[in-house]
């Protein structure tokens, strides 16, 4: 290659030298100072959205705390251990879907813990890694853009979980599960050609899936589409978030001063629905705002792919940042009565454990990519 | 190798870094279209939304007017509302349900009914609604619970007015009762005054003074949440509550006629003739109207209404019977005043009588016939023959005319519901009802109260307490004040009356001397009192037509299809202060059965306590 191993060695002395501590422990700030501002403006909203009650705080706060050292620890694994791991980490989630099917504990109606006495564990959260790991893995062993048969395959390898988690069933995980592979694939640089074809073999199956649905599930979409013929049922989710956010206006009512969310009239209010909170507390410019944090946080993503050394990290810093906006996108998407109503959290807003590890489980991934680097 | 390596190295980052602006590019737009939505939402639409956030915060409850009291003549609580302790579960802050319900009826009984309704209520409420597993609790139960209630959260004792009937049957048939409102009278009522209010006026007083005793509600402006928690009270305007009712009934009397009928079946109505006011209104049997209040099981209320005594059947308002003999001295006084008979005129009776031309016999009680006589022994013996005349020279349409005079034929409007009118035929009636001619041997059976002509008891009493009135006929009342809880004075009722006009107003009195003439020596003899005159006349009605040839011998006729015995009375006859209206169902004759319990009646009233002269003669009609 024609540079020395010295030179090399003094390379990398001055990278990591310079941004000090946080760097050595391969901290990338920018990201951190973006998810610690989303996670505080969380905290905020969810002492409102949770009826000033400091004890949902504080679990919310633990739960944030376990998840920042998982996201931390999880940088420090170089991005080629994370890449020989994905596999296996697949087939564990999967072969704990299965599990789940068979013998899992039924929480909230639906399949979708496996209970091991002290701690319950949701193997579809394992998945939203697994699954972009595992297809950027896949990807990875050959140039991009990956040609059919990689990319058959790695629809194939996406498809299994989200089959095996629709059946719990859980519309929102399978939604996530699925964007996740084929951002992984859209970053890999599959041809518009493909996608435009996906998306018609996507619309033709369509049907298919609405039979395959559950009622629940069936009498969401209807209710999304027409919210006023059931103001009692699946459409008061709706009518009453859109109400809260309306309300809002642009300047909104203030901080705890939301009536909406305080008299109970908004369902989930703090944790499927918080946004509605935001929007009705802190109005359009609140909205502006947090808007923009995560867009930062998202920008920050997308740059820590483009600048990674190898395709591996890449795709899944891509594919990583773009489930984090789908996350985002579902999410206000339902709540605004843009999109059906499916049980997807805002990210790392919401109250609830499982998601917020796992996305900043992901952020750890991104940041072992970004700051895991060698002069080549 | 290396290079073209390195080339594709170079086109795969220039690939991903285009494609993570195309991603950027998508996210932006994604993120455009939910800022324009909100932009939507909370500016286009903001005041909409302000406008509807607003409406959902506050909610108007309605408060429920406590229901009027009803008391009697002298102040006795008819109806009541009596607070009672049900034992309610809150589901949502009890952690395991049934195992709670066990616990609990170890301290207080909790039978498989209490069970079943509590299964049924849960369903209809939400989860922070309590649910009523034990009512009626005793004082003794409340207190256990009290002693042991904190190893039961979410279960508390709840203390709610629940209207209750002291007097029970006895005051059945008068008050009616309360009951939950149902789809057919929600349809009537106006919804807005009984939004809070659980029970209606079911039947009798409490039903055709459902206006009064109810009361306005009121309402509570609350902050609620979306499950309907009150949060705080804004607002307050307090409910008016129902008027107590006083009423003309005395319930000694009441009380003294109803054991005067005894196991009879039938009825009894005592009317001040001074007032109108109803003193004693009885229909036996009866039943318990507190069971009612709370909904009647199935199985007491099938045996109720499947009981051959029809307990439930108010006889006093809805029985409509022939009159028999008692309508002669309205028809009489008829003759009188349209001038077609006098005191004088005589009548033969041979035992029958048939019109010129016509074979068929229509037969007096007495077989071998009165001989001759005139109105004052027609009266006092009852005899058919010469009312079959006199009817018959009178016509159906005078007939008619003046008998409906004293109201018969026609509601009296009392202010017990479910009235009905009895029947008073005529030409008019008869064809459109019965597309056929009138007949004049109908007329003749008119004239002793038979036939089609049809009477309630509180018709009859009405008629005999106008008559005693010598023509003021005044509507029967049972309610004669209400009150504003509270308030210094009630309300009277107005007086509904009007005047019989007699051309001869001494036609009056020669119809009361000569019902007085029917006890001192008449059909009702056995029944004179030494503490004052009564005038009165005996009736007997046909239940069961007695063919031409047959002649009509009780023991040999099914109980029930027996005559009804009826008597109408008044006392004293100089100054008179009751009249009364009794009927015996398949009682035999009025002046054997009916006739008593008319005299214990009036005893009971006015404080007479000569013995009645039992057994005796021939107790003719």
């Amino acid at each position: 290659m024609g540079i020395s191993p010295f030179s090399s060695r003094l390379d990398w002395d001055v990278r990591t030298a310079a941004p000090g501590l946080l760097k050595r422990m391969h901290v990338d700030v920018p990201l951190l100072m973006g998810l610690l501002a989303l996670c505080g403006f969380g905290l905020m909203v969810l002492y409102s959205a949770g009826d000033q009650d400091i004890q949902v705080v504080e679990r919310q706060l633990i739960r944030l705390g376990i998840a920042f050292g998982l996201m931390l620890a999880i940088a420090q694994i170089p991005p080629a251990s994370l890449r020989r791991w994905s596999f296996g980490l697949y087939a564990f989630g999967v072969l704990m879907l299965v599990a789940v099917l068979i013998v899992g504990d039924i929480g909230k109606g639906a399949q979708r813990w496996l209970d091991f006495g002290v701690v319950r564990f949701q193997p579809s959260e394992l998945l939203k890694l697994a699954v972009p790991m595992t297809v950027a893995w896949l990807l990875s062993m050959r140039p991009l853009p990956p040609r059919l048969l990689s990319i058959l395959l790695a629809i194939m390898l996406t498809l299994i979980p989200v089959v095996l988690i629709a059946k719990q069933p859980d519309l929102g995980t399978s939604l996530l599960v699925v964007s996740a592979g084929v951002t992984v694939l859209f970053i890999a640089g599959l041809s518009w050609r493909m996608i435009v074809g996906l998306i018609v073999v996507a619309a033709a199956l369509a049907p298919l899936v609405w039979f395959g649905m559950h009622d629940y599930q069936r009498a969401r979409v209807m209710t999304f589409l027409d919210p006023e013929t059931d103001p009692l049922g699946t459409g008061y989710h709706i009518i009453q978030s859109q109400i809260a956010i309306g309300s809002g206006g642009l300047s909104g009512k203030g901080w705890l001063n939301g009536t909406q969310s305080h008299l109970e009239f908004l369902p989930e209010r703090h944790t499927d629905f918080i946004f509605a909170v935001i929007g009705e507390e802190f109005g359009f410019t609140g909205i502006l705002a947090l808007i923009g944090l995560y867009l930062f946080i998202i920008g920050r993503g997308l740059l820590i792919a483009a600048r990674a050394q190898e395709n591996y990290g890449r795709m899944l810093a891509g594919g990583l940042t773009l489930v984090f906006f789908v996350y985002l996108f579902v999410n206000t998407g339902m709540v605004i009565g843009l999109l059906p109503v499916v049980g997807v959290p805002l990210p790392l807003i919401s109250y609830g454990g499982t998601s917020m590890v796992t996305l900043l489980a992901g952020f750890g991934m991104l940041m072992s990519i970004e700051t895991h680097r060698s002069r080549k | 190798m290396l290079e073209s390596s390195l080339e594709d190295r170079r086109h795969e980052q220039r690939l991903v870094r285009t494609r993570a602006i195309a991603a950027a590019a998508l996210v932006l737009l994604g993120v455009a279209l939910i800022l324009a939505r909100l932009l939507h939402l909370q500016s286009d639409r903001h005041e909409h939304y302000s406008v509807l956030s607003k409406d959902n915060r506050v909610k108007i409850l309605p408060v429920p007017p406590n229901r009027g009291l009803i008391f009697d003549a002298s102040g006795v609580l008819l109806a009541e509302n009596h607070p009672s302790f049900a034992l309610q579960i809150t589901i949502e802050k009890v952690a395991n349900l049934g195992q709670t319900i066990d616990e609990l009826a170890k301290l207080v009984p909790i039978d498989d009914k209490d069970r079943a309704r509590f299964e049924r209520l849960k369903r209809q409420r939400t989860r922070f609604q309590a649910v009523p597993i034990r009512l009626n609790l005793t004082p003794a139960e409340v207190a256990r619970f009290a002693v042991d209630g904190h190893r039961f959260p979410g279960v508390d004792v709840h203390a709610e007015l629940t209207r209750t009937y002291p007097k029970g049957g006895l005051t059945a048939h008068v008050l009616g009762y309360v009951g939950r409102i149902n789809e057919k009278e929600l349809a009537s009522i106006d919804k807005g005054n009984y939004a809070g209010t659980n029970f209606i006026g079911k039947g009798g007083v409490e039903l055709a003074h459902e206006d009064v005793l109810h009361g306005r509600v009121g309402f509570q402006q609350v902050e609620v949440n979306a499950r309907g928690r009150i949060l705080r009270t804004l607002e307050n305007t307090p409910p008016e509550p129902g008027q107590d009712l006083y009423l003309y009934l005395d319930i000694a009397l009441q009380q003294a006629a109803t054991e005067a009928l005894g196991e009879h079946r039938g009825s009894v109505v005592a009317i001040d003739p001074r007032t109108g006011g109803v003193l004693a209104l009885v229909s036996a049997p009866s039943f318990d109207p507190n069971l009612f209040v709370e909904g009647i099981g199935q199985a007491d209320y099938s045996a109720l209404l499947h009981s051959p005594d029809k307990p439930l059947y108010n006889r006093a308002v809805r029985g409509q019977y022939p009159p028999g003999s008692t309508i002669k001295p309205f028809v009489g006084l008829g003759g009188l005043a349209l001038g077609v008979t006098n005191t004088r005129k005589t009548t033969h009776c041979p035992g029958h009588f048939s019109l010129p031309g016509q074979g068929h016999r229509f037969r007096c009680w007495r077989r071998g016939g009165h001989g001759s006589v005139n109105l004052e022994l027609a009266v006092v013996q009852s005899c058919d023959v010469y009312f079959y005349s006199l009817a018959n020279q009178m016509g159906i349409d005078r007939l008619h005319g003046f008998l409906s005079e004293f109201g018969f034929g026609a509601r009296t409007g009392i202010d017990v519901s479910g009235e009905l009118p009895g029947l008073l035929p005529s030409r008019e009636w008869k064809e459109r009802v019965r597309k056929q001619p009138w007949y004049p041997g109908e007329t003749l059976i008119v004239g002793i109260g038979q036939g089609y002509v049809l009477a309630t008891p509180v018709q009859l009493a009405a008629a005999t307490a106008a008559m005693a009135n010598k023509g003021h006929y005044i509507q029967p009342r049972l309610a004669y004040a209400r009150r504003v809880p509270g308030a210094a004075a009630g309300t009277a009722f107005p007086t509904v009356e009007r005047r019989i006009q007699l051309a001869n107003p001494s036609d009056w009195d020669v119809m009361i001397r000569d019902m007085a003439l029917v006890v001192e020596k008449g059909t009702a003899r056995r029944i004179q009192s030494s503490s004052y005159r009564i005038a009165g006349k005996t009736g007997t009605s046909q239940v069961f037509t007695v063919g031409q040839k047959e002649s009509y011998v009780a023991s040999q006729v099914p109980e029930r299809l027996r005559d009804h015995a009826l008597f109408v009375a008044f006392a004293p006859v100089e100054d008179p202060r009751i009249a009364v209206a009794v009927l015996v169902e398949n009682g035999g004759h009025g002046g054997s059965t009916a006739a008593p319990i008319a005299r214990q009646v009036i005893d009971a009233y006015l404080g007479g306590s000569s013995p009645i002269v039992q057994g005796g003669a021939d107790d003719g009609d």
